[in-house]
């Protein structure tokens, strides 16, 4: 760490905001994936006044810096990859505006997800994107990765739900794209923005639509003996044109692993289950829940529950969200992945994971966002264990190569960060990388902002990957 | 200015498209003229790959390009500052791939609009586009043009349903974004840029949607009230309610008249008693079952009775095919409203504007006050979301109308700023554009939008000129 450079950053922002001591620094080598990657120095900037200043320092002392926003992300977005200067977000946290009446909220960055739907749900509005761990993420953070969560089946994710932002740009100049009232005109840079992972500019403000709160959710739980008939169940509410606000599927592994944790009233002896939730006008949602606990009962289930009141609901979906959490506690590590398929794929491709799970020696869980066919493979695995995290990763890459042949996708709403570049090239020639990686150019030209993200190294760097960490934190996931 | 390229240069792109793909007729080019300017060459590729070869070309020659598919909304835009090559997609007109399981729709960019429609009818679902021109646009055109239609108010606009695109960028080389799946967040989302760029970075190639069921039942209302600040006031009503409108459209009284003579929709007649030729309209639908509808309609009406409206009427809403063809006709107009109003007079100008949906009423109210100043007939259909179309109907195409037209447009434009929304002029007199703010005032972005343009297209040979700044 350059003294000189510490000297200005604790003269800017007061020693207190500037953390550099080794054993200060061991919490911000992690985030939510099983990435390690230690910063040089971490700052916490009151406005976006000192985070241009930041920049511009960054800038002088050609040193790397990285946003971070609570560091619940799961492909290492918000690590320190090459070191450097880590800028987190924690002290812009204020909700500076709601606009009730426009259904607008501009927000700092360092605001809670959760915080800014409590904060106006007095006004029967709430901001949808919910990731599950929407109770410790940040809306920058959100807005970085284009975060999902289970309800975005319905309200749509992060993306859907920016209209503008003020940005410091690696080159140190403010700017602001986007506007409060819709269609800005020019280009769709807040589009581009928003999931560009950290890479194109530091957000210091966000404009973003909040949504009206339903007036009745109905929750569901169908209990079903049969995985296969679970993801049929699945397939075939999508044919029927029914769109449930969300719609998760969870195996029997990973039942077991949270009814151990959570006591959300999981039946522990099923295969699987699916935790739908219907919303809308009062009539809309009973009519609903009719038709999906109609298809549910029509692929066998063998059970189909109505939470009867909120406090049984919240317990459905306090499971659903601390899935991550309490399979940490069955396993010293795990390791998650992100892929999305075409809906109609669902049974094939959980078939295809039982295989791959044999084949690699893991009883992999699964706990699908099932309605968007996003995926959540957990494969549990011992850390300590080199060997073990090796075939962990390469089970976890098969499962990922399937997908694609699928039609699908590698990251659903994670991100591609530290943990997925090197997969890039099942998705994208070289030829289109390397139109992404000129549109990163453009905005980030010393490439200081957050490097080595996204894009895999070039050619014959051979395949260094970091090592697994310790112990997993509990971090909720998407 | 267009810059005639040397002729030699542009006859050589017959020897790289495929065989009839390429014509120099004066007469065929004339078809293609944009702003006037008529290029040298037209070349239909039928192939991605040839595309590219065309992009090659055009580039180490320096020729511009300007794409298009079905040409109903060329004239958007600013003029281009030269053109030797039309780009004529539409032989890019296959569905690539439709999945209705997984809702999901890959198609080229040469798909004409009602075809998919139709297609999409088959299987119960829709694209909720709902764009104009519907009669002969194509898929490409639509997007590229950054058109929006009545249902954005249930559905968003084509950057919530556009799941990914491939383009050729300037140097020829294919690209891609995005992929099939209705979740991805693998890469930049480039294809969200080219929504509305009007082909100023690159050729689409391919688009993939994701699909929707269409509605089981709809149901539209219309009600009248005697000020736009009323109905604004029912909007605010509607928005705090339970209620999700499918389409939520307010009209000026000029657009009864409007609509009724439209003669491109005759054989849709509109029911009488909708529109009002005195007050202002309130269009809105909702779609569900019986049940949902019958308490819709209910909520409505005490929402409209408290906002001042009169006139309370329900279109359709039974099974009966007149009923039914009545939500069209008057949905369809809705639609088409820009098209409508360009066949009224001969020098329509249309401002498209938006702010936040608070600001409607002053938006609307500016608009009315910038028209009538100068004497001139206008007609405007607000949606609920915060998105105005003005558009001034002049009798005559003359250079008093247009000194009418420009002082009222700019007048609009300070007072949209103002209400810190937007104002830009999609659609005026070819002869007029120099004097208006097509695209409104600068905006700081503009720098970053200029980058984003060197990065696709770095030689500057797509539609030169066209973008806003003049990009």
């Amino acid at each position: 760490m350059d003294a000189q450079l510490l000297t200005e950053l604790e003269k800017l922002l007061g020693a207190e905001n500037v953390l550099y001591k080794a054993e200060d620094l061991l919490l911000y080598e992690y985030d939510g994936s099983v990435e390690v990657a230690r910063p040089n120095c971490v700052v916490f900037p009151k406005d976006a006044g000192e985070v241009t200043a930041l920049v511009a320092l960054a800038n002088r002392f050609q040193t790397p810096i990285v946003g971070r926003g609570a560091g619940t992300g799961l492909s290492g977005g918000a690590l320190a990859r090459t070191g450097g200067m880590l800028i987190v977000f924690s002290r812009m946290n204020r909700i500076l505006h709601v606009d009730a009446e426009n259904q607008r909220a501009v927000v700092q960055p360092g605001v809670v997800n959760a915080d800014l739907s409590a904060a106006v749900v007095h006004l029967g509005l709430h901001f949808a994107p919910d990731p599950s761990s929407q109770k410790a993420c940040t809306i920058g953070g959100n807005v970085s990765e284009n975060s999902g969560g289970p309800h975005t089946l319905a309200y749509g994710v992060t993306t859907n739900h920016v209209v503008a932002m003020q940005i410091v740009l690696p080159t140190g100049e403010l700017v602001r794209i986007g506007s409060s009232a819709v269609d800005a005109p020019g280009y769709d840079l807040t589009g581009l923005f928003v999931g560009s992972e950290g890479t194109l500019g530091l957000v210091t403000e966000v404009t973003v639509k909040l949504t009206r709160l339903p007036e009745e959710t109905k929750t569901l739980l169908a209990i079903f003996d049969r995985v296969e008939d679970c993801t049929e169940t699945v397939a075939d509410i999508t044919a029927r044109g029914i769109t449930p606000a969300a719609c998760e599927m969870l195996d029997g592994w990973s039942l077991r692993a949270i009814e151990a944790y959570i006591h959300a009233g999981y039946p522990v002896d099923s295969a699987a289950v699916l935790l739908i939730d219907v919303d809308g006008l009062r009539e809309a949602a009973a009519v609903q829940s009719e038709q999906v606990a109609d298809v549910c009962r029509a692929h066998h289930a063998r059970e189909v529950r109505l939470a009867k009141d909120t406090r049984e609901r919240d317990l459905l979906w306090k499971g659903r969200k601390n899935a991550f959490a309490a399979v940490g506690r069955l396993s010293p590590s795990y390791y998650v992945q992100d892929g999305v398929i075409p809906r109609t794929k669902l049974p094939e491709t959980l078939r295809r994971i039982e295989e791959i799970g044999k084949k690699y020696g893991f009883e992999i869980g699964n706990i699908f966002h099932a309605g968007d066919g996003n995926l959540h493979p957990i494969v549990p695995f011992d850390a300590r264990d080199a060997e073990q995290f090796r075939r962990a990763v390469a089970a976890s890459d098969e499962i990922i190569e399937f997908c694609v042949a699928a039609g699908g996708t590698i990251t659903g709403e994670h991100g591609v960060g530290m943990e997925k570049d090197r997969l890039m090239p099942l998705m994208f020639s070289e030829a289109e990388l390397e139109l992404m990686k000129r549109i990163r150019n453009a905005f980030n030209p010393a490439g200081l902002l957050n490097p080595e993200k996204i894009f895999p190294a070039s050619k014959g760097c051979g395949e260094i990957r970091s090592r697994p960490k310790r112990a997993v934190q509990e971090v909720g996931v998407a | 200015m267009s810059t005639p390229a040397a002729p030699g240069a542009v006859s050589r792109l017959e020897g790289i498209v495929s065989v009839g793909a390429f014509s120099a007729e004066p007469a065929k080019l004339a078809a293609y003229a944009v702003d006037g300017i008529a290029p040298s060459a037209a070349v239909r590729p039928g192939s991605p790959e040839e595309i590219c070869e065309v992009v090659k070309f055009a580039a180490a020659e320096n020729l511009a390009i300007i794409p298009c598919g079905a040409r109903t909304k060329i004239g958007i835009g600013l003029a281009p500052r030269r053109y030797d090559i039309a780009l004529d997609l539409t032989r890019l007109n296959q569905v690539v791939a439709y999945d209705p399981g997984d809702l999901t729709l890959s198609v080229e960019p040469g798909v004409l609009l009602h075809n998919l429609d139709r297609e999409l009818g088959k299987h119960g679902q829709m694209l909720p586009l709902g764009a104009p021109f519907l009669a002969s646009a194509t898929v490409g055109g639509t997007i590229v043009s950054g058109v929006d239609g009545p249902l954005r108010q249930f559905y968003g606009t084509a950057r919530d349903f556009v799941l990914g695109m491939e383009f050729v960028n300037g140097e020829g080389v294919a690209g891609k974004s995005g992929g099939r799946v209705v979740k991805n967040v693998t890469g930049y989302d480039l294809h969200k840029l080219m929504i509305g760029s009007l082909g100023t970075l690159g050729i689409v190639t391919r688009i993939n949607f994701r699909t929707f069921p269409a509605p089981q039942e709809v149901r539209a209302f219309a009600v009248h009230f005697a000020s736009a600040q009323d109905a604004a006031e029912c909007r605010d009503a509607v928005a705090a309610s339970a209620l999700r409108p499918l389409t939520f459209e307010i009209a000026s009284p000029a657009i009864a008249n409007l609509f009724t003579r439209a003669a491109a929709f005759q054989a849709e007649p509109l029911p009488s008693g909708i529109f009002s030729p005195r007050e202002w309209t309130l269009i809105t639908s909702f779609a569900g079952t019986g049940a949902v509808l019958d308490r819709c309609e209910s909520d409505l009406r005490k929402i409209v009775e408290a906002a001042g409206g009169s006139h309370f009427v329900r279109i359709g809403g039974g099974a009966a095919e007149k009923e039914l063809s009545h939500v069209s006709a008057v949905i369809t107009r809705l639609r088409e409203f820009a098209p409508i109003a360009l066949a009224a007079s001969p020098a329509c100008t249309i401002a498209k504007i938006s702010v936040l949906p608070e600001h409607l009423e002053h938006a609307l109210a500016a608009a009315k006050h910038a028209a009538e100043d100068h004497s001139l007939p206008w007609a405007a259909m607000a949606r609920g979301l915060g998105v105005i179309y003005v558009a001034l109907l002049p009798e005559e195409r003359s250079e008093k109308a247009m000194n009418c037209v420009v002082a009222s447009m700019n007048r609009i434009q300070e007072d949209c700023t103002r209400l810190e929304g937007h104002c830009t002029i999609p659609w005026c007199p070819l002869e007029w554009k120099s004097a208006l703010k097509i695209w409104g005032p600068d905006r700081d972005d503009l720098p970053l939008m200029q980058k984003v343009k060197t990065v696709f297209d770095p030689r500057g040979i797509f539609a030169p000129g066209r973008f806003m700044g003049g990009i």
